[in-house]
């Protein structure tokens, strides 16, 4: 397994796309903290960037990938690897090209701003943090809907419709049912409602360490309290190790059985 | 010679029988405050030394100047009141006020002026004290340089810092308020002023209006109170430069307005508050320069505000910048600053070419509903704004900035 991530890593490292996204981080940071000149405003915009664009691109960077090199999937298949290490080794390729993209990227320019002295750094950290799990988890989802899917244009759309349902249907279904049910007490349905988007999770949890907790009023004290203790930012952080870990036995369990 | 000797005893008679001066210290024969009193004349100076008095009740009956010299320690031994003043004309300089008794019943305060008129009090430090300053039916005063140290925990066994009662024409100012419940509280009282003070970390409010006209409180700050300045009930009250930051919570704001009518707020910086200004029944109000400043909510309006105007504010990055809970408007938006303004100038005259719509959907969504709150900064809010923006629906249509500023506004 650990040959072919490191030859899928390699060749993605080499490949233009990597590079290409690589640049647009390292541009958007300096660009951000030229114009913002404030360590703390640049995290709130890099973090509205982070959560539309991040699952995007592994979603279609992950299919992509795949459907790319499937002729070379096929051959690695005629040789006698455990299957679950040829499409793990991919995954895990394609899931830290990308994070190493996006943590340099964005790393690099607020590094040489003088994060290290800067009190952001917990709320950059936490940034990065998620960024890296967001990738992992949409690589995942799409390596998810590519095995699944022989069919190219099928398998792309599906990937679209994923991204689109988590970053902005999902969030318009919630809203709709929070202000349907207003007469009734929501935070307990918020806050699992949170919970069940990776997308939805991420957002929240770097909102409430932005300190923006006061705004949400008497729901925001009822998350503060929750997402503000360690227990909260534990179960949070297991919950997106959990939307990391179900698509990959997904990923095991369908190449397995799956049919070339 | 003889005439010399008698030129000054007359000037001695003259001046031991008009304004004497009584020293009070340990070791003198007088070593009471209360003694002192008791002796002195009316127009009397007594003069407090350096020292720890252990005293409670003093009643100050007669017309008098009592200053302390470095700071002399009144200690009241949280057993009631400790200074009452009940005739005009006192003078309290200098003096060190601690202990003072916590009451159910009574309003023990450090020191208490009852219907008089003209007194000063000046350069008083307060600790430990239940209520501070507190002026009931009296008139022209003034209440200049204290400071006032509070530890209130709890709202409901703690006292106010300064608190006027049916009190006119009293002046209030370069005090420091810290730790107590209302910083600067006042109800029935009239023509007052209060200038240049700080309140700070109060449990309640930095400044409290009740029932109170025609006030003007101008160049104080205000900061990281429990809920910030609330002015209720009253009329044509002048709020002018002052600063309101950090009241920042679940519950709190800068200002609270609650049936306020006539006011003039000009000049005022909101920063960093939960929400800046929360107007309720209040009309006719004119709000001009001020700076709204990376608050959460820079106006909410819960409504019956009729007839106010905004004109030529900043309003740089808030979350939300206008929060209407109804779809009637009768307030006056023109010529403010907004940093959220997407439009364009064409001829650069410095006015935006196309209107500002300050009320996004979502503020309306979340007044609805508060717990919709936690989809902030999510796209799909971003999307139903923009199409809000394009055609307004929910959000009053006449409620619009037809003029505004391209460039921040400067005064």
């Amino acid at each position: 397994m650990l040959k072919i991530l490191k030859y899928s890593f390699y060749d993605l490292i080499r490949s233009r796309w990597s590079y290409v996204y690589f640049a647009f981080y390292l541009l958007l940071g300096i660009v951000l903290l030229f114009l913002n000149n404030d360590l703390s405003k640049a995290v709130i915009t890099l973090m509205n960037v982070i959560i539309v664009l991040v699952p995007l691109i592994g979603t279609i960077f992950g299919v992509m990938y795949y459907y790319n090199s499937k002729e070379f999937t096929e051959l690695l298949l005629a040789q006698p690897l455990k299957r679950s290490s040829i499409f793990l080794g991919q995954y895990l390729g394609v899931a830290l090209s990308l994070s190493m993209s996006l943590i340099l990227g964005l790393g690099i320019p607020f590094v040489f701003y003088g994060l290290f002295e800067s009190s952001a750094i917990w709320d950059f950290s936490l940034l990065l943090i998620t960024g890296t799990f967001l990738t992992l988890i949409f690589t995942a989802l799409a390596f998810n809907i590519a095995l699944s899917n022989e069919n190219k244009i099928k398998g792309f759309g599906y990937a679209i419709l994923l991204w689109l349902f988590l970053a902005v249907i999902y969030d318009g279904l919630f809203l709709m049912t929070l202000i349907m049910f207003e007469d009734y007490p929501l935070d307990k349905v918020s806050l699992v409602g949170t919970m069940l988007n990776p997308i939805d999770l991420s957002r929240t949890l770097i909102l409430l360490k932005l300190d923006i907790s006061a705004l949400l009023g008497y729901t925001g004290a009822v998350f503060k309290e929750f997402f503000g203790t360690n227990f909260g930012l534990i179960v949070s952080f297991t919950m997106l190790i959990v939307w990391v870990i179900l698509p990959v036995l997904r990923i095991v369990f369908k190449s397995k059985r799956k049919d070339f | 010679m003889n005439k010399l000797f008698v030129f000054l005893a007359v000037i001695l008679l003259v001046q031991t029988s008009y304004a004497q001066n009584i020293e009070v210290c340990n070791t003198c024969p007088t070593s009471s405050l209360k003694d002192a009193i008791i002796q002195a004349k009316d127009f009397d100076t007594i003069t407090v030394k350096k020292g720890t008095y252990k005293e409670y009740d003093i009643i100050i009956d007669k017309p008098l100047t009592i200053i302390g010299e470095d700071y002399p320690v009144i200690d009241g031994e949280l057993k009631g009141e400790i200074i009452t003043i009940i005739s005009d004309n006192v003078t309290v300089d200098g003096l060190f006020i601690i202990n003072v008794g916590t009451s159910y019943t009574e309003d023990y305060a450090a020191i208490r002026v009852r219907k008089s008129k003209n007194f000063v009090i000046q350069n008083l430090v307060l600790e430990k004290l239940f209520f501070g300053i507190y002026i009931e039916k009296s008139s022209y005063g003034k209440v200049y340089h204290n400071k006032i140290i509070g530890d209130a925990v709890e709202e409901y066994n703690s006292g106010n810092g300064i608190q006027l009662w049916y009190s006119n024409h009293i002046k209030i100012e370069h005090n420091y308020v810290e730790h107590v419940r209302d910083g600067i509280y006042l109800e029935f009282s009239d023509d007052c002023l209060i200038k240049n003070n700080v309140s700070a970390e109060n449990l309640r409010y930095g400044l409290h209006f009740m029932f109170s006209n025609d006030d003007v409180y101008q160049d104080n700050t205000f900061e990281n109170n429990g809920a910030g300045v609330a002015v209720m009930f009253s009329k044509k009250i002048k709020m002018l430069n002052n600063i309101f930051k950090e009241n920042w919570g679940t519950a709190s704001y800068g200002m609270l307005l609650k049936e306020i009518n006539d006011a003039e707020i000009i000049g005022n910086t909101f920063e960093e508050n939960t929400i800046a200004i929360n107007i309720e029944g209040s009309n006719r109000i004119v709000y001009k320069n001020n700076n709204f400043v990376n608050n959460g909510w820079a106006i909410k309006v819960r409504g019956a505000c009729y007839t106010n105007s905004f004109v030529e504010n900043n309003f740089l990055y808030n979350s939300f910048d206008i929060s209407y809970n109804s779809k009637i408007n009768d307030n006056v938006f023109d010529r403010n600053y907004w940093s959220n303004y997407t439009g364009y100038d064409l001829d650069k005259d410095g006015v935006g070419d196309v209107p500002y719509r300050p009320v996004k959907l979502f503020s309306y969504i979340v007044n609805r509903t508060p717990e919709t709150i936690i989809l902030l900064r999510s796209m799909f809010i971003d999307i139903i704004d923009f199409s809000e923006k394009v055609s307004p629906v929910f959000t009053p249509d006449n409620l619009m900035d037809n003029n505004p500023s391209i460039k921040k506004i400067t005064w």
